[in-house]
């Protein structure tokens, strides 16, 4: 008889535990404006990146056309897995000077870890970390890019 | 004659036959690419048999080939719940090997981050147990928290899990003047949010069925087996690095060390839920407290070792995480080993399941908290 009881309570006593724990989400079933979730690609015009967010590497450009990047090839010796290459090309200043540049900075975004070691390293600041995350292509070669733009140029007063 | 009689015996007392099953690789309750060669007698497991390396990276070899601040990002992608603590002993090892002293600044914000790393691996850890159990509903209540602290993270490492924050000779970059307020107000909202765990899961009489005196690990198997963290801590192992051996900002904050010495399922699932409240006043302790300084030693281009061997231990979400570096005098080490918490707690698992059925097999594994590229690197 003892252990009868004792078989009874403990369901009532189980079902009371199930109790509390429906509680719980009975609270959020009638408060459901309490969620921290982002309805993601609704949203897509208003959201806004942490500034720090690591999605890409970018050189930005100034309105006539040029960056920063001296070709000096520091990224490329701290990228852990080589997802960048500097082509740089030498060319002769009006002074006679032999002068080298940058021709192509060509980037792998399919390798990148995004570890932020040639940001960091960069000595003009020239390459940056950029917040678009929407990468997805259909075609891989697409994802080697060519980070200075076509006809840029190294803007004046950027130390070599 | 005495065959054909043999037989007959046999089959009056249905004798079943031992079977294997292979639980994975792509079995959803190992997380991953973990294959486990189970003998069963009909439901009972007789033997547990792990089999790794379905996602072996070969990550120590590729720290043979590059600088040492460029091992920190791979350290990110072997526990990649608790990649900060990953990093931070890989920096640790740097820096005493080089005798470099970090300023305090560094040492309170790392300790923050790795008090904050251990808080979102258990809440994930924590959802995922209930799902294994067969409750779905604790996967969104943990993961609701845990996307708090990624932000956080966000805001000041730049990325999400893969935060390569601490780097040798300090922090990548310093605290976002956000962080300390952000950090203080998830600590007042967690605090409400904890207590709902235990009405959902810790209370919860299935769950309860289903772990109390299950997964028995002595311990001395525990011992033997190298059994860290919170799931040797649960077999009264008293293995906290942070307490033996403390690094960064330990040695200034008060905590205990949780140790439980019932053994079993249960005990492994309460040690992470205080732990949790461990690491809410480790960080309460510091959030207000972090002096003012340099985020960052000045550190040379080119990192060199000196020639000889360096072992530095964390405390990573899992157990111990050790970092042996052996450096002959050049700018890549000569040999690079992990010591991983995950793989020594895997083999604990044969142990403890021996005799379950196989349905508590799955509920035993997933209280050791396991991350399967930890375990293959």
């Amino acid at each position: 008889m003892k252990s009868f009881i004792e078989y009874i309570t403990s369901i009532f006593k189980g079902v009371w535990t199930l109790l509390i724990g429906m509680k719980v989400t009975g609270k959020y079933v009638f408060t459901p404006w309490k969620h921290v979730t982002h309805s993601y690609p609704e949203n897509r015009d208003t959201l806004v990146m942490f500034e720090r967010f690591r999605g890409e590497v970018i050189m930005p450009h100034d309105a006539n056309n040029e960056h920063k990047c001296t070709g000096c090839g520091i990224c490329e010796l701290n990228c852990p897995n080589g997802s960048i290459e500097i082509i740089s090309k030498s060319i002769v200043t009006p002074e006679g000077k032999k002068k080298r540049l940058i021709d192509q900075h060509i980037y792998h975004l399919g390798m990148c870890t995004l570890c932020n070691l040639c940001v960091k390293a960069c000595p003009t600041g020239a390459i940056v970390m950029g917040q678009n995350f929407e990468h997805a292509v259909w075609d891989r070669a697409k994802l080697t890019k060519v980070l200075n733009q076509p006809g840029s140029k190294i803007s004046e007063g950027v130390k070599e | 004659m005495s065959e054909i009689k043999e037989v007959i015996v046999k089959t009056d007392r249905l004798a079943t036959d031992k079977y294997q099953v292979n639980m994975g690789p792509q079995h959803p309750s190992t997380h991953g690419v973990l294959r486990l060669l189970v003998t069963l007698e009909g439901e009972k497991v007789l033997n547990v048999q792990p089999h790794t390396g379905y996602i072996h990276s070969g990550i120590e070899k590729m720290c043979e080939a590059i600088s040492y601040p460029q091992i920190i990002h791979l350290t990110d992608r072997m526990d990649y719940l608790s990649a900060h603590m990953s990093n931070e002993a890989v920096a640790l090892c740097v820096e005493n090997a080089l005798q470099i002293e970090v300023p305090d600044r560094v040492k309170y914000i790392r300790t923050i981050m790795d008090e904050l790393t251990r808080l979102a691996s258990h809440q994930l850890w924590w959802c995922v147990y209930g799902m294994d159990l067969g409750a779905l509903t604790t996967f969104f209540y943990g993961l609701r928290d845990r996307e708090l602290i990624l932000d956080i993270f966000e805001e000041t490492c730049g990325a999400r899990m893969t935060v390569s924050y601490s780097t040798p000779g300090g922090l990548m970059f310093d605290i976002h003047p956000n962080f300390q307020k952000r950090v203080k107000d998830y600590i007042k909202y967690f605090k409400t949010k904890l207590p709902e765990y235990d009405q959902l899961l810790s209370g919860n009489v299935i769950m309860r069925e289903r772990t109390e005196g299950i997964g028995y690990l002595t311990l001395e198997e525990a011992i033997d087996f190298g059994v860290t963290g919170p799931s040797g801590r649960a077999s009264g192992f008293s293995c906290d690095v942070r307490k033996h051996q403390p690094y960064s900002a330990y040695p200034f904050v008060k905590f205990n060390e949780i140790l439980d010495h019932r053994c079993d399922s249960l005990a492994r699932y309460e040690v992470r839920i205080k732990e949790m409240w461990e690491s809410i006043s480790i960080i309460e302790q510091l959030i207000d407290n972090i002096p003012e300084g340099d985020y960052a030693v000045k550190m040379k281009g080119v990192l060199k070792l000196p020639e000889g061997e360096f072992y530095q231990r964390a405390e990573s979400a899992r157990g111990e995480f050790g970092v042996f570096i052996v450096s002959d005098g050049k700018k890549n080490p000569y040999r690079v080993k992990f010591r991983s918490p995950g793989f020594s707690n895997l083999f604990a698992l044969n142990n403890m399941a021996k005799g379950h059925k196989i349905a508590d097999l799955v509920a035993i594994m997933s209280t050791l908290d396991l991350i399967i590229p930890d375990i293959d690197r």
